[in-house]
């Protein structure tokens, strides 16, 4: 009496093409990242080792390590993260908290989403014009990590206003019942449950930072700086500095005769330092929503 | 003070004593840190003098970047940097610009001799152009395309002239205009402008059917430098030490380092030692000509 | 009745100290955007003003900033350069953003989908100087090999990749979009008795077209924007593309490969910066435009 209809047949074939096809593109799309990563891991091989973390490069950056460059990279992402953090987090509580729905939070949040959309050679050229020449700071670390936290700063006010907001209302109620102030409910009740989320936004923000090329290329970063291996504090804040994206990016197109290695060994060093921190966020962001008890 | 908070302002003040110690050591009277930069072409003799010199002498940095000798020159008129680096020399209005930003002139310092080559790809028979030809082929107006026109045929049968220059902030770009195109022609449009002299000669390299032109230092086997004369009939020259030196090479251009007025202290230290004989050394193994020893 | 205790007044001081600071940081974004703007039109707004040829720029491929003899800052192959490889990496990440937007939302059990979203997530995490990287090396070798031109370093080289970075934020944006899609249009189709093709093509899709497009334009203004890439793998070559395997140069690329050169407030330095104007431009029009298009869907 239910045997399948004919068109109860059809439709679950068209059912298995739908899912079908659908798989494909989404494995299409996957696919690059594991062989790209497969395939730079492979060709660096020969050259990964812990030796090539802490050693300077040497004989015209032809051989030796990335200590330099990697010393530069962590500065600028140190320096920047610790001037847009507590700046984005403000600003999310001040978006979140605060304010009233009017034009004036309208336009706050478009500025946020535009900032995130400026393009990397723009925050580039607004460093130069803002911290390099108008402030005076020079190409120096510090202006390079200033143009670094401008990039860096919308993602955070994002990711904190929606950990702010996953908050519940009734927990600030609960405050305002007992007589706390505004600001005493964000400090006791409201931050520390939304400290996780904050976290994870600040986490991604850091493999962004130590990502990004054109936005320290003009402000801050040079070719080649010849410092202490093993020093970690072998860079000022008004010195240049050398950074991974920058280096791999110079070791690829402007230094003859580097042995094959040595370009997608930085590309696996800079590419796994941003993997892993990606997959801390992304782990942070698990465990505390299975530790969430609401 | 709940101890999270304490916590957290614990770690605040830690990282600011960090800073403020990464400050201060910047700072302190043993490191002086010498801005050098410039010339892409140079960059790498650069790099490898700054990291010569940082065992001769380790109290002082070298920050070495590149950008094209215009960067250099630009920088240098801003009083940004203590050395340029450039393979052309300042034109008129640029040591102007200098001295009216900065009210120093811009001294200038021979540091080497590079011979410009002329690359094809290792399988293109080719073996001798002449500067007229090398014209015709770049120049915006230049009737030279293709390669059976210069009666060569390829191996594998492309016949295109894929032309390989430099972006327009290279010194390399601007001495090849004014060497070979002339005053006053530009080049014609169309072709790939690499970045870096070392992109030329790869993109050559794997290239059977391109022509190029980069710094001699850039040699590679999987490329061929090209003889060049100066007209058609004359005799013509590969690029070498010798060639350079004695002018027979026609597209040789000498190499630079500017600093403003007189260089005192350790920049004045660091220039001495560059045209010292170690520093020559440098230069003939990372592929230039050094400066002969009879002095210029 | 005793006095209730009262706060001492250095705690109030400070608390309305921390509230000021609050405020400003709120409106701190807006400044900076504001501030960008502000610092690059300023570079450049001297020239903009003083006999900048308007239509030199916007109609002519003959770009020759450091000529002696004749320089001309025509944009217009810089333009083609930038619209070709965008459109090309559009028409490979929108089909399959989407369609990958699509299956996460509709064909997955939760556990695939967190690992999906972790993949996608991942793969929008690769700094773009590696994608240049890979397609300098990588794609060109797979392209000189399958399409045997001399150079692999071209709009396809360029548009392959920014279609890999810029289907990230496709799929994520998409999926939100149809995630947000009630479910009661969903129960309604299948009561009916759709199959899941109909329900996507003839339901999903049409209610969830707003978020959609928006996905799609935030991923045309990372396209757009996008520098490092471009500049190591779509060749540097200053022509209107004819071909798909044509080099190219895009504004970005400019921009970054020139700046150091520009003498500080040079004419050949402020086109530069009108440049940069001009992608701003852009790119806030593009989000503008997305914004709208999403506030639409949220006051439905």
């Amino acid at each position: 009496m239910f045997q399948a209809t004919r068109f109860t047949l059809r439709k679950r074939r068209y059912e298995l093409l739908a899912r079908a096809v659908f798989f494909l593109m989404t494995l299409l799309i996957v696919t690059p990242l594991i062989l790209i990563v497969g395939y730079l891991v492979y060709q660096a091989w020969p050259i990964l080792s812990l030796d090539f973390l802490f050693t300077n490069p040497r004989n015209g950056m032809r051989s030796g390590g990335i200590w330099s460059p990697l010393l530069g990279t962590i500065y600028l992402v140190v320096i920047s993260l610790l001037v847009s953090t507590p700046i984005g987090v403000l600003a999310a509580i001040s978006l979140n908290e605060y304010a009233r729905e009017s034009w004036i939070t309208r336009v706050i949040n478009l500025a946020v989403v535009n900032l995130a959309g400026v393009p990397s050679i723009v925050h580039a050229l607004f460093g130069l014009g803002a911290f390099v020449l108008f402030a005076g700071l020079g190409k120096s670390i510090l202006a390079a990590s200033l143009t670094l936290a401008i990039m860096t700063l919308p993602v955070i006010i994002a990711s904190t206003k929606e950990a702010l907001a996953s908050v519940p209302v009734p927990f600030r109620e609960a405050c305002w019942n007992v007589g706390a102030t505004r600001w005493q409910t964000i400090r006791h009740v409201v931050l520390p449950n939304s400290v996780g989320g904050i976290l994870t936004g600040v986490i991604l923000q850091v493999s962004r930072a130590a990502g990004e090329t054109a936005p320290i290329m003009f402000t801050g970063v040079v070719f080649y700086k010849a410092i202490k291996e093993g020093d970690p504090f072998a860079y000022g804040l008004f010195d240049q500095c050398m950074a991974l994206s920058m280096h791999l990016f110079t070791i690829s197109t402007q230094v003859p005769d580097v042995p094959k290695a040595l370009p997608y060994g930085t590309a696996v060093v800079l590419l796994g330092a941003v993997l892993a921190v990606n997959a801390l966020a992304i782990l942070v962001r698990l465990r505390l929503r299975s530790r969430r008890k609401w | 003070m709940n101890p999270s908070t304490r916590r957290i302002l614990a770690s605040c003040l830690l990282a600011l004593g960090l800073l403020a110690s990464a400050c201060s050591r910047s700072k302190g009277p043993n490191r002086t840190v010498i801005q050098d930069a410039g010339s892409d072409t140079m960059v790498n003799l650069a790099q490898a003098w700054a990291e010569e010199y940082a065992k001769v002498d380790p109290t002082v940095s070298v920050e070495v970047s590149g950008g094209g000798s215009g960067t250099g020159i630009a920088a240098l008129s801003s009083g940004t940097v203590d050395i340029a680096n450039c393979s052309r020399r300042f034109e008129p209005q640029e040591i102007e610009q200098a001295r009216k930003n900065t009210g120093k002139a811009p001294r200038e310092f021979m540091v080497g001799f590079d011979a410009l080559a002329i690359y094809v790809n290792k399988n293109n028979p080719l073996n001798e152009i002449t500067i007229g030809q090398l014209a015709d082929i770049y120049a915006e107006g230049g009737k030279l395309t293709k390669w059976s026109e210069l009666g060569v045929k390829l191996p594998d049968g492309s016949d295109e002239i894929i032309r390989i220059s430099r972006q327009s902030n290279s010194g390399t770009y601007f001495y090849f205009r004014e060497a070979i195109l002339g005053k006053g022609r530009d080049f014609k449009l169309g072709s790939r402008d690499m970045q870096g002299s070392k992109d030329v000669v790869e993109l050559v390299a794997n290239t059977p059917s391109a022509i190029g032109y980069s710094g001699m230092g850039y040699n590679t086997p999987a490329v061929k430098q090209l003889r060049v004369s100066k007209k058609a009939g004359e005799p013509s020259y590969a690029p070498t030490v010798e060639t350079t030196l004695n002018h027979t090479y026609p597209i040789a251009r000498p190499l630079f380092m500017y600093t403003l007025g007189e260089p005192t202290g350790a920049v004045r230290k660091y220039l001495d030692w560059v045209n010292s004989e170690t520093g020559q050394k440098i230069v003939l193994r990372s592929g230039y000509v050094p400066l002969p020893k009879t002095g210029n | 009745m005793p006095a209730l205790p009262r706060r001492p007044r250095v705690e109030i001081l400070a608390e309305r100290a921390i509230e000021v600071l609050i405020r400003l940081c709120g409106i701190s974004a807006v400044l900076f955007v504001f501030g960008i703007f502000f610092f690059v039109f300023r570079e450049g707004s001297h020239l903009l003003f003083h006999g900048f040829n308007f239509r030199e720029f916007f109609f002519s491929p003959e770009w020759y900033p450091t000529s002696q003899s004749h320089v001309r800052y025509g944009a217009l192959a810089l333009i083609a350069g930038t619209a070709s490889v965008t459109l090309l990496a559009m028409l490979l990440a929108v089909p399959f953003g989407i369609g990958t937007a699509v299956f996460i939302s509709e064909f997955c059990g939760a556990r695939t989908k967190e690992t999906l979203k972790i993949t996608i997530e991942l793969l929008a995490a690769i700094p773009s100087v590696v994608w240049g990287f890979v397609g300098l090396t990588v794609m060109n070798k797979v392209i000189i090999q399958l399409f045997h031109t001399p150079i692999g370093l071209n709009v396809l080289n360029g548009g392959v990749i920014l279609a890999l970075m810029s289907v990230p934020i496709i799929v994520s944006i998409g999926e939100d979009a149809l995630k947000a899609v009630p479910d009661s249009y969903r129960e309604a189709a299948i009561a009916l008795g759709v199959t899941r093709w109909q329900l996507i093509h003839r339901v999903l899709v049409p209610a969830a077209r707003n978020g959609l497009l928006a996905a799609v334009l935030l991923g045309v203004g990372r396209a757009v924007g996008e520098t490092m890439a471009v500049l190591m793998a779509t060749g540097h070559a200053v022509k209107i593309p004819t071909s798909l395997l044509d080099s190219v140069r895009t504004l970005t690329a400019t921009i970054a490969a020139e700046l150091g050169e520009a003498a500080v407030h040079s004419d050949h330095y402020q086109v530069l910066f009108i440049i940069g104007i001009l992608l701003f431009t852009i790119t806030f029009a593009i989000n503008l435009a997305a914004d709208l298009i999403v506030r639409g869907v949220r006051r439905e």
